[in-house]
């Protein structure tokens, strides 16, 4: 089954994918920028800084699910030693980062009009920024640690990270926070109106295309490396 | 109609600040991976070019540097 992973079945779609991915994002994201900025209404207690939601919350949602599936493709490493889950993970790691970012900055922008405040130590935002690190430091570790330690000491960096995702996550309920409890949930009713829900998931959708395009061009990026290692040796 | 979709009650500044940190992000994300990826292109092609034609041989009979070869010409155009 992880046979599929390898470069030489996958390498004609990763090379082929990304124009056609790129394509579909520019249209999906005009059709997000403009449901978000000008068709979906004010809210009635936060005004048209609510429409801020539509870039903080889909950045926020991928780059968890980001980290989540790097640590599921580490934990594998480390039990299976597939040679290309590695490849893998470390070519989710940037859009995920940068996500998270997003998340921080546009969370921090938001935070002013609705709290009075640019920053405040909150437990989900606590808990972003340390995720942040978490990410941060398992880029590092992909450019610091030597070949033959890196998937070992990259997967248990994701490893352990991923128990900060359950907190983020619960963090709203388990604790009294700024942050208003989910108003999506996928298991019961959700309190978000749909003239609302439309523009975020048009977004969403935008924003896990735009992580797809740049994880394909760094798997690309990656592989080729390896052909040019594999053309010195000849 | 313009100015309100500018100044948005007031909140113009914060919604414009956050959507464009955004898409500035995404921009300056593409353009630093296209440019990783583009590197590791010519750089393939250059050392390809380096190789005597026997070797050569041997390696564009390989699948995955057939691809790369063709990605690489493509991207010139």
């Amino acid at each position: 089954m992880f046979n599929q992973f390898s470069p030489s079945k996958i390498f004609s779609f990763t090379s082929k994918a990304p124009k056609y991915i790129f394509a579909i994002f520019i249209v999906i994201i005009s059709i997000g920028l403009i449901e978000a900025l000008f068709l979906s209404p004010e809210d009635y207690l936060q005004s048209d800084s609510v429409r801020i939601m539509y870039v903080h919350v889909p950045a926020a949602w991928i780059s968890l699910g980001i980290f989540s599936l790097i640590a599921l493709l580490s934990f594998s490493i480390l039990i299976f030693k597939n040679k290309f889950f590695p490849l893998v993970a470390k070519s989710l790691a940037p859009s995920g980062f940068v996500f998270n970012i997003i998340a921080l900055v546009t969370g921090s922008i938001w935070g002013k009009p609705t709290w009075g405040t640019w920053w405040v130590w909150d437990a989900r935002i606590t808990s972003m920024l340390i995720l942040g690190l978490f990410y941060l430091l398992y880029i590092i570790a992909w450019r610091i640690v030597d070949t033959n330690n890196v998937n070992k000491v990259t997967s248990i960096i994701a490893i352990i990270g991923v128990v900060n995702v359950p907190i983020i996550k619960f963090s709203v309920d388990w604790w009294s926070t700024l942050h208003q409890p989910s108003s999506i949930n996928i298991l019961s009713k959700s309190t978000i109106h749909e003239s609302m829900l439309l523009p975020l998931i048009i977004m969403t959708a935008a924003f896990a295309l735009f992580s797809l395009l740049i994880f394909l061009m760094k798997y690309n990026t990656e592989l080729i490396k390896i052909k040019n290692k594999g053309l010195d040796r000849i | 109609m313009i100015n309100d979709v500018i100044l948005m009650n007031g909140y113009g500044i914060y919604v414009w600040s956050a959507f464009c940190f955004t898409l500035v992000s995404f921009a300056t994300l593409y353009y630093v991976i296209k440019v990783q990826l583009v590197k590791e292109q010519v750089k393939f092609n250059k050392k390809f070019s380096n190789l005597i034609t026997e070797k050569a041989d041997r390696v564009k009979a390989q699948k995955e540097y057939k691809e790369i070869l063709s990605n690489t010409s493509s991207l010139k155009i």
